[in-house]
């Protein structure tokens, strides 16, 4: 029966790394616009074009512009 | 005949608008104007014709130019660190609100931002806002640079007066979802840890697992505590610091007081505690304030004059025109508005023809002409050639502005206490009495259980079923009213829209409709030449009556025109083809006042001889007479206008007898109205569109502001009701009502519950298992009680 201990711990691992996948999801601002996204990933050629382009991600913070320059952050 | 056919089906490639000819074209694709080809012709160089691929004829009309200095004033260092979000000198990030935003195609435009420039970086778009952020290299490009390439392709971005206010970015939803997120968490896991506990008292435990599980379940247990629940004891705290005894009040003890005794009891190991029952409860109340509370990005309702004012103003200086911030601007400065350009001051006419449309001020929708020297009065917008004039008074102490520095605007915008917290507060009085005597039955009969009655009858009766039928049924029904394009500032409206005694409704723009205004000729049927000959005429003048007779008679080709006149204020004449033709007033035409009612009428003169009149009637909302019926055997009602009494014997006809009509009303006059009727104890609902009844909606304890398109601009209001669905406010005010009545049946629901709850406090037997059945069963039917009889009525009254 001390499995059980083992597996206490195991599901309580699991969860926290839901919830801070959870955590990370709301930081990111994956809840404030979700409108835009769906119409967005249905642009044909907009993967193979935003190759060149650099990778915006949803929360409209510049991430990786370029190795050589500065990263922005979002600021408040 | 055959070439009128054609060009009825021309509609242009970029923005779908009807072409009047094929004149304008590239290969096959016709376009309204030059404009939208160049648009086109922008697009097609840079290889991003998928934009018409995506939807069709997604374009902006181009018609209306926009002047090429007009964004020279984003060169101002002030303005420019006002508006931007970030800048490290290299790249800089800034946001612009684009309300021609409608489409995927726009989406995609806007994103491939960077082939048009490739300074640009990157873009991003924010639809439900109509918001682009555009990060580009500071270096290589200009902030203006951005703004013009954003007009240049046919989204000017917006610019008020209030993106220079410093912008507090307040982000209640974003705590919110984490505080919902952890209750969740927690509450699930505590749950899953105590289910031993549930099944035969925890007779299944192995020796030292309850010690574990116990801690394990105080552990999870602590961020509920301190962190998802914090926003009860801020409010309960804000209330009692007011000496106000709010909802939140009981419930924070109550929240406090199962905490505490479950760690007491998990210390001792006397028990295994309600953690269980506390998490679950802050997690459904925090679920329910979020149902309830729902924001909507595209609406806003605190908008001021601020909104609608521009950032900069064209100022004459030495004979050179030079671009600064509204704010800066002095009396007798000399400014220069250009064609659909807003007077920011109140200013006197130096030089040119003013055609001022007030339509956002009164909702007017003909414009008002004025003469050299004349005071224009602010928020007025020019139509037609450059106008100068001297300023005469400050922004903000302008004819229209100032009615922002009344006391209504200062006042804090909690209009009423909900009934709720009334309600809860007998309740606690309530509960108190149970609990003082059930501990005193206790101290007498068996001292032992005194402290365990006496807490569990507080943990038991704490009012959280109250307030999770209220949010649940004032969610559900602000998403009801959202189906019928009604949309509320918050749930308090809810209620004062059930309380309401007394309407009061603004005339033009809110009962009238601005557009579709409807054109009747009046007079002997006319020929087709003759039809030619005043379309011809008509096509001369900008006047917006000219613009309404010009398009009354669409299919004919149009004359040389001779000579032409434009009186201003009595109307056009001019000679074609050897004729001479008069189109005007009473006064000009007729020779003397003639009384028009409801609406305005333009004489016809051809050759001398009379040939009747065009009437342009004042259009009324479809089914304003029927509702006005409906709501005036239930409320008192009165109209206030800005305007004159023309159409008074119709009104009357239609308000009644009982109601008060008044005319000729400042915008000040409007808010001391409303001010009166509330001194005689009336709960008063206004209806107003345009911000000249900015005062009133705010002064009443409802503010409907009626908007033709939602995403347009209204004044600061408690609600935005579209003029579509105007016919459906009777019903909606009726549903308010109906809404009252379902939180007041599921409040009966909730003390039932509770009375069960406290039959097994009374005794001292609350077991934790009871406590876990107990909560999450009365939360849940609660919560199926009022939200399915709410959309169950809304239903059955075709709200939905």
């Amino acid at each position: 029966m001390s499995a059980i201990f083992i597996l206490i711990g195991a599901s309580l691992v699991v969860a926290v790394g839901f919830l801070i996948a959870f955590i990370w999801s709301v930081k990111d601002g994956q809840f404030e616009d979700d409108y835009t996204p769906s119409i967005r990933m249905l642009f044909e050629n907009g993967i193979a074009q935003k190759k060149e382009a650099p990778e915006i991600s949803s929360t409209l913070e510049i991430k990786k512009v370029n190795t050589n320059k500065p990263i922005v952050k979002k600021q408040k | 005949m055959e070439q009128v056919k054609n060009s009825l089906k021309l509609s242009c490639y970029h923005c779908g608008e009807n072409c009047s000819d094929s004149s304008i074209h590239i290969a096959e694709k016709a376009f309204c104007c030059s404009g939208c080809k160049m648009v086109y012709e922008i697009l097609n160089k840079n290889d991003l014709c998928t934009y018409y691929d995506l939807s069709q004829n997604p374009g902006i009309t181009q018609k209306t130019k926009v002047r090429a200095n007009k964004f020279s004033f984003l060169e101002d260092a002030q303005v420019f660190s006002k508006l931007i979000q970030f800048t490290d000198g290299k790249q800089t990030r800034v946001t612009f609100y684009l309300p021609q935003m409608h489409c995927s195609s726009c989406i995609w435009l806007l994103e491939n931002l960077h082939k048009l420039n490739p300074e640009i970086i990157g873009s991003a778009v924010d639809f439900p806002k109509k918001e682009i952020t555009v990060v580009y290299n500071e270096t290589k490009c200009k902030l203006r640079d951005v703004a013009e390439l954003l007009t240049a392709i046919g989204y000017e971005p917006h610019i008020n007066l209030s993106d220079m206010d410093e912008k507090v970015v307040k982000s209640t939803t974003k705590g919110r979802l984490f505080k919902l997120g952890i209750a969740g968490f927690c509450f699930g896991n505590i749950m899953m840890l105590s289910f031993p506990e549930y099944f035969s008292s925890g007779i299944y435990y192995e020796k030292g697992m309850r010690e574990l599980f116990s801690f394990l379940i105080l552990a999870l247990s602590l961020p509920v505590f301190f962190y998802s629940a914090s926003e009860f004891y801020i409010s309960a705290w804000k209330g009692l610091k007011q000496k106000f005894l709010n909802i939140d009040a009981p419930i924070v003890l109550a929240i406090v007081i199962t905490f505490s005794r479950s760690v007491y009891e998990i210390l001792t190991s006397s028990g295994s505690g309600y953690l269980d029952s506390m998490s679950g409860i802050v997690f459904f109340m925090l679920a329910g304030r979020m149902f309830q509370d729902r924001v909507y990005n595209s609406i806003s309702f605190e908008r001021d004059y601020k909104s609608y004012f521009p950032v900069a103003v064209a100022v004459k200086k030495d004979n050179k025109e030079e671009n600064i911030p509204v704010s800066k601007l002095k009396v007798g400065d000399r400014i220069v508005i250009r064609n659909n350009e807003l007077i920011p001051a109140d200013s006197i006419l130096f030089y040119g023809k003013a055609n001022i449309d007030y339509s956002f001020v009164t909702g007017e929708s003909l414009p008002v002409e004025k003469g050299i020297g004349e005071i224009v009065y602010a928020g007025g917008k020019q139509m037609g050639s450059a106008i100068e004039m001297e300023v005469v008074k400050e922004v903000s102490q302008s004819y229209l502005t100032q009615l922002w520095n009344n006391d209504a605007f200062s006042q804090s915008d909690e209009k009423e206490i909900s009934f709720i917290h009334k309600l809860s507060r007998h309740f606690t009085i309530l509960l108190f009495s149970i609990a003082t005597m059930a501990g005193i039955y206790w101290g007498i009969v068996d001292s032992s259980k005194l402290l365990n009655a006496l807490t569990a009858v507080l943990i038991v009766a704490c009012p959280c079923s109250l307030l999770l039928s209220a949010t649940f049924t004032n969610g559900n029904i602000i998403r009801i009213f959202s189906k019928n394009k009604l949309f509320i500032k918050n749930a308090t409206v809810i209620e004062s829209m059930a309380s309401v005694t007394h309407i009061v409704f603004d005339k033009t723009g809110t009962l009238t409709q601005n557009e579709n205004a409807k054109l009747i000729f009046d007079g002997e049927a006319l020929s087709d030449f003759e039809q030619q000959l005043i379309r011809t005429l008509a096509a001369q003048s900008s006047h917006p009556l000219s613009k309404h007779i010009y398009n009354f008679y669409p299919h004919h080709s149009l004359l040389q025109c001779e000579s032409f006149a434009e009186n201003v204020g009595l109307g056009i004449e001019g000679t074609i083809l050897g004729i001479q033709v008069r189109l005007g007033s009473a006064q000009f035409i007729l020779n003397r006042a003639v009384k028009v009612e409801n609406g305005s009428k333009v004489y016809v003169e051809i050759n001398g001889l009379q040939k009747g009149s065009f009437v342009l009637k004042n259009n009324y909302r479809s089914g304003f007479e029927t509702l006005v019926n409906q709501l005036k055997k239930e409320y008192s009602v009165s109209l206030l206008s800005g305007d004159n009494d023309a159409e008074k014997n119709y009104l009357r006809s239609v308000l009644g007898e009982n109601a008060e009509l008044l005319f000729h009303q400042s915008p000040a006059d409007k808010l001391n109205y409303i001010a009166t009727l509330q001194a005689k104890n009336k709960k008063v609902l206004m209806l107003g569109d345009g911000l000249n009844d900015a005062g009133a909606l705010r002064k009443s304890d409802i503010g409907i502001a009626v908007s033709d398109s939602i995403n347009n601009f209204s004044p600061a209001c408690d609600a935005v009701l579209a003029g579509s669905e105007f016919k459906l406010l009777k019903k909606l005010l009726d549903f308010a009502k109906t809404g009252k009545n379902i939180i007041l049946g599921s409040f009966v629901l909730s003390i039932l519950y509770n009375v069960v709850g406290i039959g097994f406090a009374v005794q001292g037997t609350l077991s934790p298992m009871i406590a876990a059945i107990l909560m999450p069963a009365s939360s849940l039917s609660i919560l199926l009680f009022t939200v399915g009889l709410s959309s169950l009525i809304a239903k059955r009254r075709n709200l939905i």
